[in-house]
């Protein structure tokens, strides 16, 4: 019985021994790697928002100039996104995270840059789960479609011109895959219809959701 | 056992005992991954890693870990290594990390490598068991770029598309457009793409085997066919 006992505590030891050393490994590699994986989404982020507002047209901070809001139209019930970008102080345009939540391979995540005056400054796809080869030509890298939203806004085109022109509106659906482009068309009116809402509010707090953000990164 | 020849050791990982072909190991990353080349390379290069320094440990603490233990430590060192691998991808290939996502993490439930600690490393002495991890991962990677290439040929008319995003601009001459203006076939991208071509490759390879075991003597064969068997 005691020889059991002692055998198990060997055991036990060891094992204890060796996820001591997993753990400690994974930790310092964890420290290794902090500060180039945050530049490297810092980094993501920034490429994605200067592919639609050039960095030329803005001179804030524009990664770290957000609020996040809650909105139904916005396309989720949870805080969404949205990237401010202001030149010398005046703003230029918001970013939005917006989401067209039903998608053919469910969320398809966006960026919605609107300029101040309400037209369309662009559109991308961050990522989503459409079918290769089918409704993936809503990325940029696969196809000219999402470029068809610049200087787009409320009244051009008016109300029913907002859809895929299956439906009678006026944007390209693919052959074989018309769910993809209808719902982003969707997502994305429903943006601008957020934008003209809350255009005063969005551009309006400044210091305090600013200094709200820095609070909650350093909790992390 | 621990006079095993380096050469077989070499040929069992590539060829004769391949991870995918003949283990049948590692299926989930291997079918899901391979739409392209580059995914392939990338996630294969991973494994081998992983594998590398798994077998390397395994075999160092062969002597000291009682066997009532060995799994849960095994999978201890597995999992500490590929979170590891993980991290570091996410900070040094950071858009080949978003492209393999989820699959550098699941490199844990490739049984692979469990399957290489426990059949081999447990067993043998360091260097053999480094070989054998070479020889396997590559042997796996292998596999993984050959069916991508196909599917990416197929599917998209590329070969090695983006292959700069893993090692930089340098290697942009690697991609390849085959055809212009191609307009796909999905079926290839898709998995039913990847369970077709992993079953044509694995049946070529048995074809090739065949027909190298007509030209050899048979003398050969039975003695090779006894010791594998001793193996397994």
């Amino acid at each position: 019985m005691n020889a059991l006992i002692r055998n198990m505590v060997i055991s036990a030891t060891i094992l204890g021994l060796f996820a001591v050393l997993g753990t400690g490994m994974v930790s310092y590699t964890y420290q290794m790697t902090k500060p180039q994986i945050k530049e490297n989404e810092r980094q993501a982020i920034l490429k994605n928002l200067h592919a639609i507002i050039s960095p030329k047209e803005h001179n804030n901070p524009i990664e770290q100039d957000t609020i996040e809001v809650i909105d139904p139209l916005l396309g989720s019930n949870k805080p969404i996104k949205i990237y401010r970008a202001r030149m010398d102080k005046l703003p230029v345009a918001a970013i939005i995270n917006s989401i067209a939540p039903d998608g053919y391979g469910g969320n398809i995540y966006l960026l919605v840059a609107i300029r101040y005056n309400g037209t369309l400054a662009g559109v991308r796809v961050v990522s989503h789960h459409e079918t290769p080869g089918l409704g993936d030509g809503i990325e940029a890298e696969r196809s000219n479609w999402v470029f068809a939203f610049k200087g787009r806004s409320l009244s051009n085109p008016t109300d029913r011109g907002w859809g895929v022109k299956k439906d009678g509106g006026e944007f390209d659906q693919f052959t074989g895959a018309t769910i993809t482009p209808r719902v982003v068309v969707k997502a994305i009116y429903k943006t601008l219809k957020y934008y003209s809402q809350h255009r005063d509010a969005i551009f309006a707090h400044t210091e305090k959701h600013a200094s709200k953000i820095e609070v909650e990164t350093n909790h992390e | 056992m621990s006079n095993v020849s380096y050469t077989k050791i070499t040929r069992d990982g590539l060829w004769d005992n391949n991870i995918a072909f003949v283990q049948i190991l590692g299926l989930c990353p291997l079918l899901a991954v391979s739409s392209t080349a580059t995914n392939g390379l990338g996630l294969g290069i991973a494994t081998t890693l992983v594998l590398i320094a798994s077998n390397m440990t395994v075999s160092l603490i062969r002597n000291i870990v009682r066997p009532e233990i060995r799994i849960p430590v095994f999978m201890l060192i597995i999992a500490s290594f590929v979170t590891a691998v993980e991290l570091a991808m996410n900070a040094w290939f950071y858009d080949l990390y978003k492209v393999l996502g989820i699959f550098i993490p699941l490199i844990v439930t490739n049984c692979a490598i469990l399957g290489r600690a426990e059949a081999f490393a447990a067993r043998n002495p360091i260097p053999a068991s480094i070989l054998d991890a070479i020889s396997m991962g590559v042997g796996f990677t292998l596999v993984l770029v050959v069916l991508g290439s196909i599917r990416e040929i197929i599917g998209f008319g590329t070969l090695f598309a983006k292959a700069d995003l893993m090692f930089g601009e340098s290697v942009s001459w690697m991609s390849i457009t085959l055809f212009d203006d191609y307009s796909g076939f999905l079926l290839a991208i898709l998995p039913p793409g990847a369970f077709i071509g992993l079953g044509l490759l694995a049946a070529l390879k048995n074809v090739i085997d065949e027909q190298l075991a007509k030209r050899q003597p048979p003398e050969t064969i039975l003695v090779e066919s006894l010791e594998s068997n001793k193996l397994s």
